[in-house]
Order: structure tokens, then sequence, then C-alpha cells
């Protein structure tokens, strides 16, 4: 459309000019609907979290709402329970996600393009079928798994080692294994794509310069793609963020508060302590705790262009 | 890309009128939406049918008069985020809800229930009511929003079998904490295997923690060690409460207690009655008067000689000092919410699940101690159940939790203090410090230093 308004004959510029204005609201119309729902559906909720986070609503206990400025950001910052929570979501991130899915799903993706045939359809759809299992489900799986009485214990028993209560003594680190379980599928998918696009050639190139497996990996695999990994870190590292239910199944953010996640910490404050406002506030915390990541991988991604 | 315009905007339009759609309410103007909780425990569904029952005398004496059951699936603290959730809009709002009487006064303040007392007036069975069951529904401002179906107390109970065993005597009456402790300890060291005691604790169980565990052992250091009425004002952690957690904290720390992650379970309320108590793997239980509706004909999990094996006994004050002995109280109530549009017809099926019979129905299978004299005078409801003479005699010690809006979040701050000493993530004097913190947040203002 552009390009034909553009290529419109110059005999008759005036008209143009008192048409171009009148022209593009009109343009716009056919996507009205889509941006009024946008705005309505997508824009609106979030303005109005951001509106409640700045607010005293509470589930219960007070007829009205009052505007309280940023005492509900100060009370989080002051409160030891919140930073807690802040420290081990970014554990729960940093094991589960960047170390965890990333480098396991990168691991299998490389050891895969090796294998047979049987064996990469064998491992591909076990490793899928963990991520196509619903998150509930799977926190419910993984709580069996991991409990006093579960399989974990009962493997370890037949081994004859000792036997440990996953769920109490370290549970971050149970919850955070039940995500890598959860989440590997995405990354190998994601760079099993990429390797493929990696053309024959430069590998043979390298081998015939005699680079062994590791140099090539370290110097032609990652380098080339790069950029998948900045696209999986970050969407890893954006959906480990907001985990919830996996968690909430698993431990309920216990013992103590030994694995409650700002998203745990959130739902607690918001709708079992029904302070509302509070929990809308730290939900914006995690937001800007999200977008800093973003940023980051953004910066990652763009140095190589 | 023209031709697609259309399109999309048909779709567009299909979808906002569906979406529309999804809002409107089918509210039928004759049919009455009654939200109640429904066990955890999926064997247990006396509540269920006894509101069904009540359901089909209801439709039969008023024709064309529709009642909706809406039972809620859920440990405590769910059900009620799920139910403020449901009044806050008046799309969503049920008619009538079933509501521990400790959220009462907040929901009131919150303006989600609707004052009763115009119907309460020419309603005969009110004269009915304990003084103190009428109270429980009242609100700050002198009005009441909650008919109340039945109470409860809190004692200890204890398996005779296994007290055998140990060589304690069947008719132990602890005086003090250190008794109840010491008992414990003599059946960890002669019946191995058994779990002595069962204290509830932790933030998953919610108001089963405080009120089972703590509160018993707290409203048995002194004088409103909680609230202080007079003032208006709550009390930080102070002697008594450090003790009280100190109790906590020795039962976990000494393995007297549970499993710390069987006790920190949402569920283990449930596990008490259907599993550690009937199989013999409990010792103790500082529990609740209604333990016994679990193991009737009519309960989920029939357990004939439950009234012979199991003992009841009073909970001790701390040093034994006056009056001796320590209960809690609580119950539930029926309320009508405010964005109900036909309260009138809410109030009637409140009568007809509060007629003489269907109260005493429900005292029975629900195991509650009575509010009504009519119904405590029953002998259906004086035969029902072994023990209910002793636990209807704790009534003269028992204590109410404060009534005041706040309470709900003071409850959880509770909740997280014993569950630091189960862990033993925090001392006693660490946990208590931090509930002070906690309780200058929720009431600014109106918090006495402790004593």
């Amino acid at each position: 459309m552009a390009a034909a308004t553009r290529t419109e004959p110059a005999p008759r510029p005036r008209l143009r000019v008192r048409t171009a204005p009148r022209r593009r609201p009109l343009r716009w119309l056919p996507l009205a609907p889509a941006t009024v729902l946008m705005v309505l559906f997508l824009g609106g909720p979030i303005a109005y979290c951001c509106y409640m986070a700045f607010t005293d609503m509470q589930l219960t206990g007070s007829p009205d709402t009052h505007f309280v400025g940023l005492d509900n950001f100060t009370q989080a910052l002051g409160d030891a329970d919140f930073r807690n929570a802040v420290v081990l979501t970014l554990v729960f991130t940093l094991l589960s996600s960047i170390v965890g899915q990333n480098t396991l799903g990168l691991a299998l993706a490389v050891l895969m393009r090796r294998a047979s045939r049987p064996v990469r359809t064998l491992t591909g759809g076990v490793v899928v079928a963990a991520w196509v299992v619903p998150e509930i489900v799977a926190g419910f799986l993984l709580y069996a798994f991991f409990r006093r009485e579960g399989t974990l214990n009962a493997v370890l028993d037949w081994l004859r080692l000792p036997s440990q209560n996953w769920l109490y003594t370290l549970p971050i680190l149970a919850v955070s294994f039940a995500n890598v379980w959860r989440g590997t599928a995405f990354s190998m998918l994601v760079y099993s794509a990429a390797l493929a696009e990696i053309p024959q050639e430069i590998t043979e190139a390298a081998e015939v310069d005699g680079a062994g497996g590791l140099r090539r990996l370290w110097h032609v695999t990652l380098p080339m793609i790069r950029r998948s990994i900045g696209t999986n870190l970050m969407l890893n590292t954006l959906q480990t963020l907001s985990v919830f239910g996996l968690i909430w199944a698993m431990t309920r953010g216990g013992p103590g508060h030994r694995s409650e996640t700002l998203p745990v910490y959130m739902y607690d404050q918001a709708f079992l302590k029904a302070l509302i406002g509070y929990g809308t506030a730290v939900a914006l915390l995690l937001l800007l705790v999200g977008a800093l990541f973003s940023v980051v991988f953004l910066r990652l991604m763009r140095e190589e262009v | 890309m023209r031709p697609t315009a259309p399109l999309i905007l048909a779709a567009a339009l299909v979808a906002t009128a569906g979406l529309a759609g999804c809002g409107g309410s089918d509210d039928d103007p004759d049919t009455v939406k009654v939200v109640y909780n429904r066990s955890t425990d999926n064997a247990i569904r006396f509540k269920d049918r006894l509101l069904e029952d009540v359901k089909k005398q209801f439709e039969k004496a008023h024709p064309g008069k529709k009642i909706k059951l809406i039972p809620i699936q859920a440990a405590d603290n769910d059900y009620a985020a799920k139910v403020q959730q449901m009044m806050r809009s008046s799309k969503t709002a049920p008619d009538l809800v079933y509501e521990d009487t400790f959220r009462i006064s907040s929901d009131i303040a919150a303006g989600y229930l609707r004052p009763l007392d115009g119907y309460l007036k020419s309603w005969d069975s009110w004269g009915q009511f304990a003084p103190t069951a009428k109270a429980a529904g009242r609100g700050e401002d002198g009005r009441t929003y909650g008919v109340p179906d039945g109470t409860d107390t809190r004692g200890l109970w204890f398996n005779k079998q296994i007290f055998a065993r140990a060589g304690l005597p069947a008719d132990w009456r602890p005086k003090n904490w250190d008794e109840v402790l010491d008992a414990a300890r003599t059946v960890k060291e002669k019946v191995p295997g058994v779990t002595p005691i069962n204290v509830f604790t932790g933030k998953a169980g919610g108001e089963t923690s405080v009120m089972q565990g703590l509160e018993m052992l707290l409203y048995g250091t002194g004088q409103d060690p909680l609230y202080d009425p007079r003032a208006r004002k709550w009390r930080a952690g102070g002697a008594g409460l450090r003790d009280a957690l100190g109790f906590v904290r020795t039962v976990y720390a000494e393995k007297l207690g549970p499993d710390v992650s069987d006790a920190l379970n949402p569920n283990a309320n449930t596990a008490v009655a259907n599993e550690w108590l009937p199989d013999g793997k409990l010792a103790i239980a500082l529990d609740g008067s209604w333990l016994g509706q679990h193991w009737l004909d009519t309960g989920g999990h029939p357990w004939p000689r439950w009234s012979t094996t199991l003992g009841q006994a009073p909970m001790p004050t701390q040093h034994g000092q006056p009056p001796g002995r320590v209960s809690m109280s609580g119950g539930w109530a029926w309320a009508i919410t405010a964005k109900s549009d036909k309260p009138d017809l809410a109030w009637k099926f409140i009568e007809t699940l509060q007629s003489r019979d269907n109260a005493v129905r429900w005292d029975v299978v629900n195991a509650q101690i009575a509010v009504r004299q009519d119904v405590a005078a029953d002998r259906r409801y004086r035969t029902a159940m072994p023990g209910i003479a002793f636990f209807t005699g704790l009534v003269r010690y028992t204590h109410y939790r404060p009534a005041t809006p706040d309470y709900p979040q003071v409850s959880a701050a509770l909740a997280e203090a014993m569950e630091a000493v189960t862990t033993g993530d925090s001392t006693p004097a660490e946990a208590a410090d931090s509930y002070g913190g906690k309780l200058k947040e929720i009431a600014p203002g109106a918090v006495l230093k402790s004593r």
C-alpha cells in the first residue's frame, strides 16, 4: 500500500497532500479491533497491576483502598523474607535455567547428532515427553520422586547409598532439579535446530586443521550458534523466573522459607495473607528482575552483529 | 492484504462478543448459590450428604426455588482465599457462604457480608443460641453477620494401649507442660516406632497449626497473652510466646513429634485422624473435640473401638497455674454475602438448615459442641458420641480468639514463627522477636510492649 501511494502520478500533488492525513486513520481501521483488544486485555491488566502496586488493597479486612505511594516497595526491600526470596530466585534461575537446562540441553543436542537414529528418537521422545507433561502433573510426579518415601530414596537404598530427605534438607536443589527435568527439552530442541544449521564444510575444515572435539566445540560450534544461545538463555530464564506451580506442588515454598522464590512469596502475600497491593508490588519487582536479565541477554546477542 | 481485513474484523467482533457473553451472569432469581468447604479427605462426605438432604427439604417446601451447592475442596487457607475472591464481584458472589468464625470479622470489615439483624429479630430459634455463640458472628459495629452452627473445644487425646505398653496410666491427667513432655519422652523410650506426640505446626496447616498448636500453649501461660481486649491492642512476643514456641521446639528438636516434613504437610490434620491415631502410630494428639466424626459408622474411616482405645485429658496450663486447664474454641457460621441479590431466599435456607432437627443432625455428624440449648438438650445429641461430655465440660475453661479484622494476618505471622522453630531455622526468642516485628506492620500503633 505504501509503495502504491508513492508511485501515484505527479500531476496532482495538492490532492495527495490533502488526502494523506485523512487516509492514514482509514488505513489503521482494519487494525483497530486488534489494537483495541490489545489495549483492553493486555495493556489494561498491566496498567491496573501498576496502579494496585501503589495501594493498600486487601482481599479481606478492609473495605476501601488507599493510595500509599512507595510504601509497598520500601516495605518489600526492608523485609528479610523478601530479600531471601530474591536470593533464592537467583539461585533457582542460575542453577536450573542457566546451568541446568541450558548446558544439559546443549550437551544432549551435541550428543544426539552423533547418535544412531533409534537412540536419537528414543532420547528425544523421553526428553520431550517431560516437557509435554502439564506443570502441575510434573510437580506431583517430582514430589513423589523426591519425597522421603519416594522413588529416588528407594533407588538410593537399593544402591546401598544413604538416603536423603530431599524436600526438607535442600528443597531449593530439589525444585531446581525438577525444573531442569522439565525444561531441558526446550533447550535441546533449540540447539538441535541451531546445530543442524552449521555448514558441514566448516566443521570439516576445522577437522582438517587438526582441531579436536573440544576445540571444535569451543572455537567453531559455540560461536556459530551464539545467537541461538542468547535466545535460548533469555526464554529459559524468563520462564524459570516465573515458575510457580512446580514449586507450589512440591514444597509450597517451605520448609520455613527455604524454597520460597519470588512468585511463591508473591502468592503467599497476596492470597494467603490477603495483601493484594503488596503482592502486586512484589510482582512488579519480579518484572524488574526479569527485565534486567533480558537486557543482559539482548546485549549479548547484539554484540555479535 | 485488503481481503483479509474483513476477516480479521469479523474474527475480532466474534471474539469480543464471546468475551462479553462470558461476562454476562447466568443468574437465576430462584436459585440460591451455597458455597461450603468439602473435606480434603475423599472418604468424608457427611457434610455434603447432609446439605443435599436439606436442599431436598428446602426445594420441596419452596416449590420453584432451587439450591445450588458449590463445594470447594481445598485446604482451609485456599478455601478462604477462593471464597473472598468470589465475594469481591457480584458476577461470582454466591448467596450463602460457610465461614470459619475467625475470618468473619475480617470479611465483615471488607464489606463482603450482610447484617442479619432484621431476620434474627423475628426468628424464634435465635433465643436458643448461647451468648458466646451469638458473639462469634458479630461485627465490630455490633450487628450480627453469621449464624453459628456449632463450636468445638480442644484437648489431649491419647492412645491407652500405647500408654499401657509405656507404663503410663490409663487415666492420665498431666498437671503441667513438663508432665506432657515427660509422658512423650517415656513413650519414645519404651515404645519405639510410635510417634509420641503431635502438635500441629507450620504455615501450610494455617489456622489448624495456630489454634490447635500454638494458642493451646500460649493461652496456658497467663491472662490475655495474645491480645488485650480492654486496650484493644496486640501483645508483641513476650515470655509467654517464647515459652510456647519453646515447647514446640522441644517437641520437634527431641524428635518427640512426627517427622518435620510430615508435620509441615498441609494435610497433617487428615493424616492424624485417618492414619496415625487409628493405626496406633501416635500416642498423644493435641487436637479438637470433633475427631470422633472420622470414626463413626457414618464417617469416612469407621473405627468401632476408638472410644475404648483413646482417652482424653484436658491440656494443662504451663506450670499448672489456675484454672489448671486450657481450651480454645472456634466454629463455623453461615453468612449471606453483601452482593447477594436474593438475601430473603438465602435466609430461608439458613432457617431450614437450622431447623431443630437439622441442627441436631448437623452437630451429631459433624461432631460439634452444640451452641443451642434445644440441641444440647436433645437425647440424640447427648448420646451421639462418647467423650462429648468431656469436651462439653471444657467449655468452662475455653478461650476465644480475638475477633478483630486483622486476626487472620496475625495468625499467619504466628504460623510462620511456629514453622521457624519447628525446622530449627530460628530459636524461640528469635521467632518471637520476628513475630513482634511483623505485628507492627500488621497493626501499626496497636501493639503493646512485651511483658
